[in-house]
């Protein structure tokens, strides 16, 4: 993972909009961005949604979706025994087939956390190197309504307990309310809190929880006002809000990511999440991603799925496309 | 082999059931043709697909008496909702060898599968479904009540959208009553000629539609036929210009939808994503073989770079190749003759001072192929910025104002469409009202819907297709007078002209005739036209 991009937070609205990040300053630039036009959006999803992944192209695919998936637990009943096989099933997705690679990280609950970097052990780290992270979610998630206090505790106590990425959920009141300065003076101190006590950054995922934005103009002030703000990652949704993720939403914060490049060189990351179940769906995605901002996106620091059933459709796949013949539920392990 | 070089994903061909050579489709039946057969090729490969009949004035003589026979004893007698029935039933015909008419399609014009499978042939079946609507409903056409139909139709429909062009030419047609006499263009014959399988297969009455293959010379004599009663063309000015020339004083309707050089319009405040889209979609779109296509992008000149530059990253994920691929955005141009039109003129364009620019792609060896184009530093007096192209390849002009772009849009000899990129709906309004274009597409383009006319100002032609509008084109007020057709002209067309003057007075009588039997039953239409015509067994399933 890049985490020795040291980004104080907050610098790249410093850099773009001067020394003095004030709310008007904010604002100016948010309303400045081009408008989104729904219906040719979604129509271009829509499009990309068409392109037909056969043979060789579907077997690299497959195997790519399980590398860049956060396998994900998110249960008010999750114990640490869900968790440890969780972990198994990120290490070893398909016993049957030891070529089928790992997934990017496990996803869990801040007090989750010692018990997944317990179980995954030595294969704990950086899933550009073949290991499997730990993500936490944090910050109240999933609604976020919480004192800025209780957010920022909640961060450090997952980045102390080992998390090496947090997934935050944005303040979507206060964004709603037009307080965009509030949203982005938290998303920096969120940032702030995920300091590691060697000095580097667990990565922060910013939530926008799309379905509670409601537009797509939102979506697009709330994914730049989230890298404004340092996040390492733009995310779709909690999957706790229905619609979470959706193609045309993910295209479009794909999009923001790309003219953030196109402006600034840097890399941002984009996590679709809730609601990909399936392996077609999933390549849908990773045709999207493609087409929009290049084959180079589609690794682990870049680009994740966040998902709990989508693995297991995969492996289906995996296994049809290895044997001709389809199996089916019983073939693959529930977790 | 990296990812975005998708494997190959062809759409397989063993739907189609073609045979080596077709007819013409005359009174129900396929029927050899007198003239010199002739060759469709696939664009794609330059291999032959088809050989297809050529008619001459002798088949367009019985293909006009057909269709007047037809009209005078069996369609113009059914109710409307029962013409209804069978438009209905082709509709869904279409909708069921929908794969098949894509592959048909895709083939035999060179345009991707992914565009007739997803565009075309859904077109195609929602303009019948539409029209199968109005059949029953022609009082609120806005003729006044009880309008007749016209009588005869000769269409003639270009390669650019074969299918498509035949549905928005057919159902109207017959939902009003007429009968038809319909010429595919000589280049994409194939789609037609299945279509006439499947009129033979919703049962529809011998003569009710008659299609008739071959060049312009079949054209211009299916035109100029005096048992006409209304023409119907798509396509080029030129010769839509002759069309008007040799049938002015016959007394047919005449309908033109001929060529354009769209202005697509980009102002600084467009929603700049879709507009890339939109632009893209609006000139490689059936690889800029469009009549209305947006061949001119006017941008505003703020945000001249920053859009080149983002359309040029667009252009170069678009894949050329191989129609029948799924994956295949462009596919090939339809003719060795349209790719030296597309060629000359980008070429007199270059020469006049514009760049050319095109992502990099291969092109396949055989075939007819041209890369998408850009030219950039046009001038508003270049060839490239005035003539039809159509072809994939874009002129890009600037404008400073709202009153500039509507100044450089409309100084054009056509008038068909134009595009509007803005987020300000007030301006977009404004700017509709003063453009001279039949279409006008606010934050989209190459958008098509059966409820909406289509048609052009000025040098693109006159008449509208689709809507109300649309059936209005074929139909007249119940009290408009009887077609004056002098019988000198009737008798040069030898027995089919006989038949038409019986057809013309007797149509009148038949329809007071029929006003006064009005009560009787209607019995399903495929019991009519059993009735009509009893040498064909057509007891099979009733229309429901």
């Amino acid at each position: 993972m890049t985490m020795e991009r040291a980004v104080a937070p907050a610098q790249r609205a410093v850099d773009i909009l001067g020394g003095d990040v004030s709310e008007s300053a904010l604002k100016g630039y948010l309303d400045g961005l081009p408008g989104v036009d729904a219906v040719g959006l979604e129509q271009r999803a829509a499009g990309l949604g068409t392109r037909s992944i056969k043979t060789s192209s579907k077997k690299w695919a497959l195997d790519r979706i399980i590398e860049l998936i956060d396998l994900t637990t998110l249960e008010g009943a999750d114990t640490p025994g869900k968790v440890r096989s969780l972990v198994a099933k990120a290490l070893v997705p398909d016993a049957s087939d030891l070529t089928t690679p790992r997934v990017a990280a496990v996803c869990v609950y801040g007090d989750m956390v010692p018990h997944a970097v317990e179980a995954l052990g030595a294969a704990h780290g950086d899933p550009d190197q073949g290991l499997v992270s730990v993500a936490a979610v944090a910050t109240a998630f999933p609604s976020g309504r919480a004192s800025r206090a209780v957010k920022l505790a909640d961060t450090r106590d997952a980045v102390a307990a080992g998390a090496d990425e947090i997934d935050m959920v944005i303040d979507r009141g206060a964004f709603l309310s037009g307080r965009w300065g509030q949203v982005f003076d938290e998303i920096v101190a969120v940032k702030d809190a995920c300091r590691k006590a060697d000095g580097s950054y667990a990565h922060l995922k910013v939530i926008l929880e799309t379905g509670e934005l409601n537009t797509y103009d939102n979506v697009r002030r709330a994914s730049v006002l989230a890298i404004l703000a340092g996040g390492d990652f733009i995310k779709t949704s909690t999957g706790k809000v229905s619609p979470a993720a959706t193609l045309p939403v993910t295209l479009l914060m794909l999009e923001v990511v790309r003219d953030w490049h196109r402006w600034t060189g840097e890399r941002i990351g984009v996590k679709p999440a809730g609601g990909i179940r399936t392996s077609k769906d999933a390549i849908k995605y990773l045709v999207t991603v493609a087409e929009t901002l290049g084959e180079e996106w589609l690794v682990p620091h870049l680009f994740r799925y966040g998902a709990s059933s989508l693995l297991n459709d995969v492996l289906l796949q995996r296994q049809k496309l290895a044997s001709g013949r389809y199996s089916g539920p019983d073939y693959v392990t529930i977790d | 082999m990296s990812f975005l070089e998708y494997a190959p994903a062809p759409e397989s061909t063993s739907v189609l059931k073609l045979k080596d050579a077709y007819g013409l489709f005359i009174d129900g039946e396929f029927v050899d043709g007198s003239g010199a057969p002739f060759d469709t090729i696939a664009p794609a490969t330059g291999k032959k697909i088809a050989t297809v009949s050529t008619a001459d004035a002798a088949d367009i003589d019985r293909a006009v008496a057909a269709a007047r026979r037809a009209y005078d004893t069996t369609w113009s007698r059914l109710s409307g909702r029962d013409r209804g029935k069978y438009l209905f039933r082709i509709a869904r015909l279409v909708q069921e060898r929908a794969r098949e008419l894509a592959v048909a399609e895709s083939l035999d014009n060179g345009k991707p599968i992914k565009e007739t499978r997803d565009f075309d042939i859904p077109t195609v079946a929602a303009w019948f479904f539409y029209y199968a609507g109005w059949a029953d409903k022609l009082d609120h056409a806005g003729l006044g009540p009880a309008p007749r139909a016209l009588g005869v139709a000769a269409q003639v429909i270009p390669w650019n959208f074969p299918l498509m062009m035949l549905a928005w030419k057919i159902a109207p047609a017959l939902a009003a009553g007429n009968t038809v006499v319909l010429k595919p263009a000589e280049t994409t014959p194939l789609t037609s000629l299945v279509f006439a399988e499947i009129l033979q297969q919703a049962d529809l009455p011998a003569g009710v539609v008659n299609i008739v293959t071959g060049a312009g010379e079949t054209g211009a004599a299916l035109v100029a036929h005096p048992g006409v009663d209304k023409v119907a063309f798509t396509g080029s000015t030129a010769v839509g210009k002759r069309i008007a020339q040799t049938i002015a004083g016959q007394g047919k309707k005449l309908t033109l939808e001929l060529g354009g050089k769209g202005a697509n319009i980009v102002f600084d405040d467009a929603p700049i994503e879709q507009a890339v889209e939109g632009v893209v979609n609006g000139i490689f779109f059936n690889q800029g073989q469009v009549c209305c296509a947006g061949s001119r992008l006017l941008v505003q000149e703020s945000i001249h770079d920053e859009f080149l530059d983002r359309l040029k990253q667009r252009m170069r994920t678009l894949r050329v190749g191989d129609p029948l691929d799924k994956n295949t955005d462009i596919g090939a141009i339809n003719s060795a003759e349209q790719l030296q039109r597309i060629t000359a003129l980008t070429q007199a364009g270059i020469a006049e001072g514009a760049e050319a620019w095109s992502p990099e792609c291969e092109l396949p060896s055989e075939g007819f192929w041209f890369r998408p184009t850009i030219l950039t530093n046009v001038a508003t007096s270049n060839t490239v910025a005035r003539d039809e192209i159509f072809g994939p390849v874009l002129s890009v002009l600037t404008f400073r104002t709202p009153a500039e772009a509507v100044a450089k849009a409309n100084n054009s000899p056509y008038g068909l469409s134009a595009g509007i990129w803005s987020e300000k709906g007030s301006r977009t309004l404004a700017l509709a009202d003063k453009l001279k274009a039949g279409v006008i597409w606010s934050n989209t383009f190459n958008t098509f819907d059966p409820t909406s006319p289509f048609g052009g100002y000025k040098e693109s032609g006159y008449g509208r297709e689709g809507g109300r509008q649309g059936i209005g084109a074929y139909l007249q007020a119940a009290d408009a007078p009887a077609p004056a057709r002098a019988p000198g002209e009737l008798g040069a067309s030898g027995s089919a002209g006989a038949g038409s003057a019986a057809g013309a007075a007797s149509s009148v009588a038949q329809r007071v005739a029929k006003a006064v039997t009005k009560p009787a039953a209607s019995k399903s239409p495929a019991a009519k036209a059993a009735a009509a015509k009893p040498a064909k067994t057509s007891t099979r399933k009733a229309a429901k």
